[in-house]
């Protein structure tokens, strides 16, 4: 049976592995091939480097860490941050990265995921949705839980979750996988840095509105929001940064506890 | 040397990687005489059939290519490779490389397509390039197709998603496996190793 992934998200600024909460208060946090590394000992089943200060510049830095990376570590790894055209899509897989994840360029050049997934293969598109519930100004924090009959509408964030759309994150999800992503990574900015769980009616929606797999991203405090996330949520993977980078848990300890409520994992 | 062939824009560089950590000779080409001159050769592959059979025609390395397999030398197809060695698929117009007889399918049922991620191969007759491979073991699949072989003797490993399909071949000098040795952890590793052991066997 194929099992749920669990995929630890590094982020990466000046070829340099990075923690912070929300991009604020980053401190060096290491070498990317060792931490790469370290995961892959621990059992992680993918990798995302997310490169956060993604600039022309820093380009070079960036394609030679992603060989760095891939001389060492023998599982599937994604390159997300600042891509923007089929040709920075083939620099990186080149370099040796699988996937490439977009999203803001995806919104604004729709055509660049039906080329890159033409010339490259869906296979190697993922297609990152950061959505956000809408609400009311000065309403309070929503319940993110299983609420099938709930009203509720989110709308797709670019930008690094600075500017929002017009864009339905229900029907972007669809029209991505329509112009041939492989993989959707959804994070819900509601949940975001919050550590208390996935936003679970999010993840649901989409994933029952696609055929290609969904990805968690944002909220993960333990692992019972993995869980929910991959039962609840119909996910078939989970993403995390904070509680794998200091240190709460290990993506070993993370798998045995889904594997003891009988998710199906790779051990 | 090993040569792993060229043919598109697929991302060659991680089984490269992966076979120079084993120690093997290898290169990336696409260059017929650089398939002949070879001891062994790999098939990668992403992207669609079709693409992938024009990309082989375009470069003039059909020919050279069914050349090698029958001269005997080890010849390892990995996913979309796999799935080229076929006579035809349900992705595609064109015919394919047809060394060995049988068909690629889809997957016809409600999961998630393509299937993603790892899965556990199980073990259905001893196969060189996969020995030391433990039953069970998981290994790192993406596609949407698989090879249904005319002859279930040449079925090394079938894998479970929905169904249970072929998922690893192996008869006379020709290997295969649907899933991603370069990125299947120790696993894959050990794989591309039994490989350089065949190739420089030969």
């Amino acid at each position: 049976m194929l099992a749920k992934r669990i995929i630890p998200c590094l982020d990466v600024t000046g070829g340099r592995v990075v923690k912070g909460v929300h991009f604020v208060d980053l401190v060096d946090a290491g070498d990317p091939v060792e931490q790469a590394a370290n995961y892959d000992a621990q059992g992680a089943d993918e990798l995302t480097f997310l490169d956060i200060t993604a600039t022309s510049d820093a380009r070079a830095v960036l394609l030679d860490m992603i060989r760095r990376v891939a001389e060492q570590v023998f599982i599937p790894f994604t390159v997300g941050g600042g891509i923007r055209s089929t040709e920075d899509i083939r620099e990186i897989l080149r370099a040796g990265a699988d996937k490439i994840s977009i999203n803001t360029a995806a919104v604004l050049d729709r055509d660049l995921i039906s080329q890159g997934s033409e010339r490259f293969g869906a296979q190697c598109i993922v297609v990152a949705i950061d959505a956000r519930r809408v609400r009311p100004e000065g309403s309070p924090k929503p319940d993110l839980g299983y609420a099938p009959d709930a009203q509720i509408e989110w709308k797709v964030y670019t930008h690094g979750g600075r500017t929002v759309t017009d864009i339905d994150a229900l029907e972007w999800a669809r029209e991505v996988e329509q112009r041939g992503a492989g993989e959707l990574l959804v994070t819900s900015m509601d949940a975001d840095g919050t550590t208390s769980g996935y936003d679970i009616e999010l993840l649901r929606r989409i994933s029952s509105s696609v055929s290609i797999p969904v990805i968690a991203s944002g909220g993960a405090g333990h692992s019972g929001h993995m869980y929910d996330a991959l039962t609840l949520g119909q996910a078939d993977a989970v993403l995390a940064a904070s509680i794998f980078h200091f240190g709460q848990t290990t993506v070993g300890e993370i798998k045995q506890q889904l594997a003891d409520r009988d998710i199906p994992v790779r051990l | 040397m090993i040569t792993i062939i060229d043919y598109g824009e697929g991302n060659l560089g991680s089984v490269e990687k992966a076979l120079l950590h084993v120690g093997a000779d290898a290169i990336i080409s696409s260059s017929p005489d650089d398939l002949r001159r070879a001891d062994a050769v790999i098939l990668p592959g992403v992207g669609s059939f079709d693409d992938c059979i024009k990309g082989l025609r375009n470069r003039g390395l059909e020919e050279p290519i069914k050349q090698v397999v029958a001269e005997g030398k080890p010849f390892l197809g990995i996913c979309l490779g796999m799935q080229l060695l076929f006579a035809s698929s349900e992705e595609g117009t064109l015919p394919g490389l047809s060394i060995l007889p049988g068909k690629v399918v889809r997957f016809r049922h409600e999961l998630k397509i393509p299937q993603i991620g790892w899965n556990q191969v199980s073990k259905k007759a001893p196969a060189p390039h996969l020995e030391g491979v433990p039953d069970g073991s998981w290994v790192y699949f993406v596609h949407s197709y698989y090879a249904e072989p005319e002859d279930d003797d040449i079925i090394a490993t079938t894998t479970d998603y929905g169904i249970e399909f072929c998922s690893a071949v192996w008869r006379g000098n020709v290997f295969a496996t649907q899933y991603h040795p370069e990125k299947s952890q120790a696993v894959g590793l050990q794989i591309l190793d039994n490989f350089r052991k065949i190739a420089e066997g030969a």
